[in-house]
């Protein structure tokens, strides 16, 4: 730690300040993400949250079918291969068997709000006490760039080649909105990798999502927005351009329902008590970005 | 965990009754279900469907009073997939299902096969196909032994003959799934499953082990993946070659199968679970008419006993399959037999039991095929031995060829009258 870096000017430079640090828990390999992607940032924000809030050593995670399908071999964590879409049924057995441990499912918008469907919504509604990180790409990107059910009206995909016509492909689901309906939910937000100032306050949801769990809530999901530039058939900037701009307006920022208030003694409030339909409180002050 | 009395609050029983190792009355999927539990199952997952309801009520009311996991799924998809993730901490995981669940669940056993997964599964059969019916029925044997799911890969599948054979079995059940990793299947049918039969409350517990593959928390040790994907072929037919010399190892050591009065038997029939227990009423029947006929029952049917069926073939003059079903494990011994001796079916479907009666039947019509083209072989010999045939080498290919002729026509009526014998009575 008391690397000179200039050694020759011949001044003693000041010993070196760690601002950054990668997190142990975060795999020091190469991802098959392509370039662009915002997976590796989702990746790297909840490696983050883990260690800080001491959660590696305790995690069991579940790893899903699509883009995220080898989660594993980047997350030093326990985890689990699911089959497609059924990450929540695989959650809810390692909490009912395993109930100190820190259960995380980490699932794409074809795994989470196409072919299982019901498997994130009977967890939900179960309120099972599991953290589901949902990366929202509009897209299948692991077999070539098909729709999704998260694709936007118009949006041109392998499967969709003229784009998407509400008519014949029906709507985009909003389905953190759906799941927020539910009592079990206690916290449900929605953040984007657009850029450094929405990636900070993703990572927020990311460790309040976390904390519910932790803290004896009940289920707690995070939608990030992200870009998927080869299935989008767009320059990484590109494709950023267009997050910022239509996927947001389809799919809005922000916490769409939080029933957990993080000083409360655990189990105080039930999930949903009191506060079912109502208006969701904001983020608890210091969860905002990370200095 | 040693629980205070041996079985849950039952109507049926008293607590002293429990306390001494009584014979009580039990429904199958009850005695099933505390058997499970007394070989110390930690969580059930399971999905309402007939005939195996009761299993699952079974569980919601023993399974909490104990400090275990229940939980009533969304779908047969969501039960066994919380039983993979159970079952990948190293728990004991149970889930039942009937025909169309199974279907269902073949998607995750497929995984749980390819990630080695122990996790027991019993199926009280229906009557298929499709929705089908709620009878009793072995319409699920070539789910159970050839398919489910995807893949290259194989599933013990234990067939009771009894209730009290099925309470036996379960704690087989989980031994074999946590010493090889590997799903095991139970599989049961509405008889066995709804009927009620004096068992006698004996349970086993198999030893618990230390597992080096389950996900407890990488804390002090390296992350674990339980995974089925290797991108790389070559290392995915290392995982491959790895299972199939597991399932040669299970085949050597676990295929399991049970005879009776096959000392002197010159007909054999197979049949498991509740064809096995018509085929016993039959074979004294028969035997009262004549007929020295024995019983070969598969318990594992799959592994197959295929080497035990072929060593009887040589020495029977005929096998006759008893099924629930259209004939399905009448193709695996077929397998076995390699047409050593003429293999005839005799089977009922839709929910349909066949009567010892109609067992008998199909016993004397293959009984009936055999004597005649063993007489006219007989017939055969004397002819070419006596010197009637006028050109000694056309005349003898001939002779054989009529002679090979009649005796496969032979076998196959054989077959197609034991099925039609069936339908006939």
């Amino acid at each position: 730690m008391t690397l000179n870096p200039n050694p020759e000017l011949g001044v003693r430079a000041a010993a070196p300040r760690l601002i950054y640090r990668k997190p142990d828990v975060l795999a020091d390999r190469s991802t098959h993400y392509c370039p662009g992607c915002g997976h590796g940032i989702v990746h790297r924000l909840l490696a983050e949250v883990m260690t800080e809030l001491d959660l590696p050593a305790h995690t069991i995670a579940v790893a899903p079918v699509g883009c995220a399908v080898f989660a594993y071999d980047y997350l030093n964590v326990d985890f689990v291969e699911a089959p497609h879409g059924r990450a929540p049924a695989v959650a809810t057995g390692i909490r009912r068997v395993r109930p100190e441990a820190f259960v995380l499912t980490y699932q794409g918008d074809g795994d989470l709000a196409a072919i299982g469907t019901a498997e994130i919504v009977h967890a939900a509604a179960r309120g099972e006490r599991i953290t589901t990180i949902f990366v929202n790409n509009g897209i299948y990107g692991m077999t070539g760039g098909q729709m999704a059910p998260t694709t936007l009206i118009g949006q041109r995909t392998t499967s969709s080649p003229l784009g998407r016509d509400a008519a014949l492909m029906g709507f985009p689901i909003r389905i953190t909105e759906m799941l927020a309906q539910l009592p079990g939910v206690t916290y449900a937000a929605r953040g984007s990798v657009g850029d450094a100032s929405l990636i900070g306050k993703l990572k927020a949801m990311i460790k309040r999502a976390c904390l519910v769990q932790i803290e004896g809530g009940g289920f707690s999901i995070v939608e990030a927005l992200s870009n998927c530039p080869i299935g989008w058939e767009m320059t990484p900037q590109q494709s950023l351009e267009h997050l910022n701009g239509p996927v947001v307006e389809a799919y809005p920022l922000g916490v769409i329902v939080d029933r957990w208030v993080v000083s409360q003694p655990a189990g105080a409030g039930s999930a949903g008590a009191g506060s079912a339909g109502g208006e969701a409180p904001a983020p608890a002050a210091g969860a905002g970005p990370e200095a | 965990m040693t629980e205070p009395r041996e079985i849950g609050v039952d109507a049926r029983m008293t607590e002293a009754e429990a306390g001494r190792r009584s014979r009580v009355l039990m429904k199958g999927n009850e005695a099933i279900g505390e058997a499970a539990i007394q070989a110390g199952c930690d969580a059930y997952f399971g999905y309402p469907i007939t005939p195996q309801a009761e299993l699952l009520e079974w569980m919601a009311r023993r399974m909490p009073e104990l400090g275990r996991v229940f939980v009533q799924a969304e779908s047969e998809l969501g039960a066994i997939n919380m039983a993979l993730g159970a079952a990948a901490t190293g728990a004991r995981v149970m889930v039942s299902s009937s025909s169309p669940g199974i279907s269902l669940m073949a998607e995750a056993m497929s995984y749980m096969a390819g990630s080695g997964t122990p996790m027991v599964l019993v199926n009280v059969m229906r009557a298929g196909p499709g929705l089908g019916g709620i009878g009793p029925s072995q319409s699920d044997y070539f789910q159970a032994t050839k398919g489910h799911g995807h893949g290259d890969y194989r599933v013990p599948v234990l067939a009771p003959a009894s209730i009290g054979e099925a309470m036996e079995l379960m704690a087989t059940a989980f031994e074999l799934a946590e010493r090889y990793r590997t799903p095991v299947m139970l599989v049961a049918d509405g008889i066995l499953g709804q009927a009620m039969e004096p068992v006698e409350l004996r349970f086993r517990n198999p030893e618990r082990h230390v597992f080096d593959w389950a996900l407890t928390g990488a804390a002090g040790r390296p992350a674990r993946i339980i995974k089925s994907i290797d991108l790389q072929p070559e290392v995915l037919e290392r995982r491959n070659l790895a299972l199939q010399h597991k399932y040669a190892e299970i085949a050597r050591q676990e295929t399991r199968f049970a005879t009776e009065c096959m000392d002197d038997a010159e007909y054999v029939v197979v049949a498991y679970g509740t064809a096995a227990r018509v085929a016993r009423s039959a074979i004294e029947k028969a035997r009262a008419r004549g007929i020295k006929a024995g019983l070969f029952r598969p318990i594992t049917l799959w592994p197959f006993p295929t080497r035990e069926l072929a060593r009887l073939s040589r020495h029977v003059h005929g096998i006759l399959t008893v099924e629930l079903s259209s004939g399905q494990m009448v193709e695996d011994v077929r397998l076995a037999v390699e047409g050593r001796c003429p293999v005839a079916f005799h089977g009922r479907m839709g929910g349909m039991v066949p009567t010892p009666d109609e067992v008998v039947g199909a016993l004397k019509a293959l009984s009936g095929k055999v004597e005649r083209t063993r007489e006219r072989e007989r017939e055969q010999q004397q002819k070419r031995h006596s010197g009637l045939l006028e050109d000694r080498t056309g005349g003898h290919r001939r002779a054989t060829e009529a002679a090979s002729r009649e005796r496969t026509q032979g076998a196959e009526v054989g077959v197609r009258a034991g099925t039609r014998g069936g339908g006939e009575r």
